[in-house]
């Protein structure tokens, strides 16, 4: 590691955007627990959103270390406000239907995978540690979004349909997750994380490749709502850090 | 004044209060009885969980691995560990979490694969440490009765670790324990 990370802004930045990306849609999923429409379902969406959860521990913590103001993951997951989340906007999406919800995880972990899997290679090896631990997960996250976005929207017409109207609604978000500002430019000169035009290209391929197997077609001229990296949050966020803070918020401190 | 309270079980866990270290090759042997909480059958040395042991000073350090990231029981299993070794008189323990390299089914003992199997959960097939191998594999023996006609029903299951399968010809139900 060759650079001071004691105050670095930018890899504070990283770890947040990471960390919060892998929270707010692990705290989403976690909501089907029980309401699956298939047992097998519910169970693959809890451990999903296990994963997730595990993981944001790992980056938030990493956050707090980086920031040396001795805030822990949890102070960082619970006690922050709406403009100081940098998950991307897709995350905040509301559950919706089950196509929905499909949806929003693929178009999720066919950036994630490629994203972790150039994170292992991190100047940070804190970074590099994280990543290599998540990237097996994103990897079996993807294979099984990926299987059954296929299977339903190569499927019955009702499910096709469902699974169309899903992928046009949140189609416009999936761009930012490789959209890069200078925070993103300024790591990946420094070599802690990729340039995003690569990992675009990357999420790009996967999604065409799954969606012509799937017989979908993304829609055309959608421009990108971006935002969310930059702390600029739909009203679906507030809705959600009020759900997952409360307990924090109004018992200060709380434990197990 | 209240004396300390001291259980009858207590006094019959603990053995002698340890004066001299005991050696790294003792520690194992003790960390070899501690079962995992989801899979009792398996130790968390057979699956690979505790990675090193080793003294600093009056200090045993015990570097343990997450299976799964979220993994609900490596709290679980952390608290287990220094239990044992209170038991065993070591006073002084500290638990090192380490997330690389990053943890491998292919860190499961052979006895142990074949402890999963008689528990009924068929362990791992083939060699996972890589990123891109996690596909079903093709044969997974039932392990009920051996038939390799079976099939997945669901990559997820019971635990984070573990896939549902089931067999076609005893037509069972049973756990995979998925290779990662």
């Amino acid at each position: 590691m060759s650079v001071d990370v004691k105050t670095d802004n930018a890899l504070f930045e990283l770890t947040l955007r990471m960390g919060d990306n892998a929270l707010i849609l692990g705290q989403q999923v976690s909501a089907w627990c029980g309401h699956a429409p298939v047992l097998e379902e519910d169970i693959a969406l809890a451990n999903t959103a296990l994963d997730l959860i595990g993981q944001t521990t790992l980056w938030l913590g990493l956050a707090g270390e980086i920031e040396g103001k001795g805030r822990r993951a949890d102070d960082l997951a619970f006690l922050r406000d709406t403009r100081a989340f940098r998950n991307a906007l897709i995350v905040e999406q509301p559950n919706g239907n089950f196509g929905q919800t499909l949806m929003r995880q693929f178009l999720f972990d066919a950036w994630h995978l490629p994203m972790l899997t150039a994170l292992k290679s991190s100047a940070d090896k804190r970074v590099a540690d994280i990543a290599e631990k998540s990237a097996k997960e994103a990897a079996y996250h993807l294979e099984r979004s990926e299987d059954l976005i296929i299977r339903l929207g190569d499927g019955s017409d009702e499910s096709r349909r469902r699974m169309q109207y899903a992928l046009d609604g949140l189609w416009p978000f999936a761009g930012e997750l490789t959209l890069a500002d200078e925070i993103d430019a300024a790591l990946a000169t420094r070599g802690l994380a990729p340039a995003l035009a690569d990992i675009q290209t990357q999420h790009v391929e996967r999604i065409r490749a799954v969606l012509k197997a799937a017989t979908l077609k993304p829609p055309e001229g959608a421009p990108i709502r971006k935002g969310g990296k930059a702390g600029m949050h739909s009203e679906h966020l507030g809705f959600i850090l009020a759900d997952m803070q409360w307990l924090q918020r109004a018992y200060p401190g709380a434990t197990w | 004044m209240a004396a300390a309270r001291v259980s009858w079980g207590d006094m019959v866990k603990t053995e002698a209060k340890v004066t001299e270290r005991p050696s790294t090759g003792a520690i194992w042997g003790w960390l070899e009885a501690v079962p995992d909480p989801e899979i009792p059958v398996v130790s968390v040395v057979d699956l690979g969980i505790v990675r090193d042991v080793a003294w600093q000073g009056d200090m045993l350090v015990v570097t343990v691995t997450p299976t799964y990231s979220g993994c609900p029981a490596t709290a679980v299993i952390s608290l287990e560990i220094e239990e044992a070794l209170h038991r065993r008189g070591v006073e002084n323990i500290r638990i090192k979490t380490q997330i690389s390299p990053a943890w491998t089914t292919d860190w499961i003992t052979e006895a142990a694969r074949e402890k999963l199997r008689r528990y009924g959960i068929a362990p791992p097939v083939g060699e996972a440490a890589c990123v891109g191998a996690l596909k079903a594999p093709a044969e997974v023996a039932c392990p009920h009765c051996g038939s390799i006609q079976t099939e997945e029903v669901s990559r997820f299951g019971s635990t984070p670790c573990k896939a549902s399968w089931r067999c076609k010809d005893c037509l069972e139900p049973f756990d995979y324990f998925k290779s990662f």
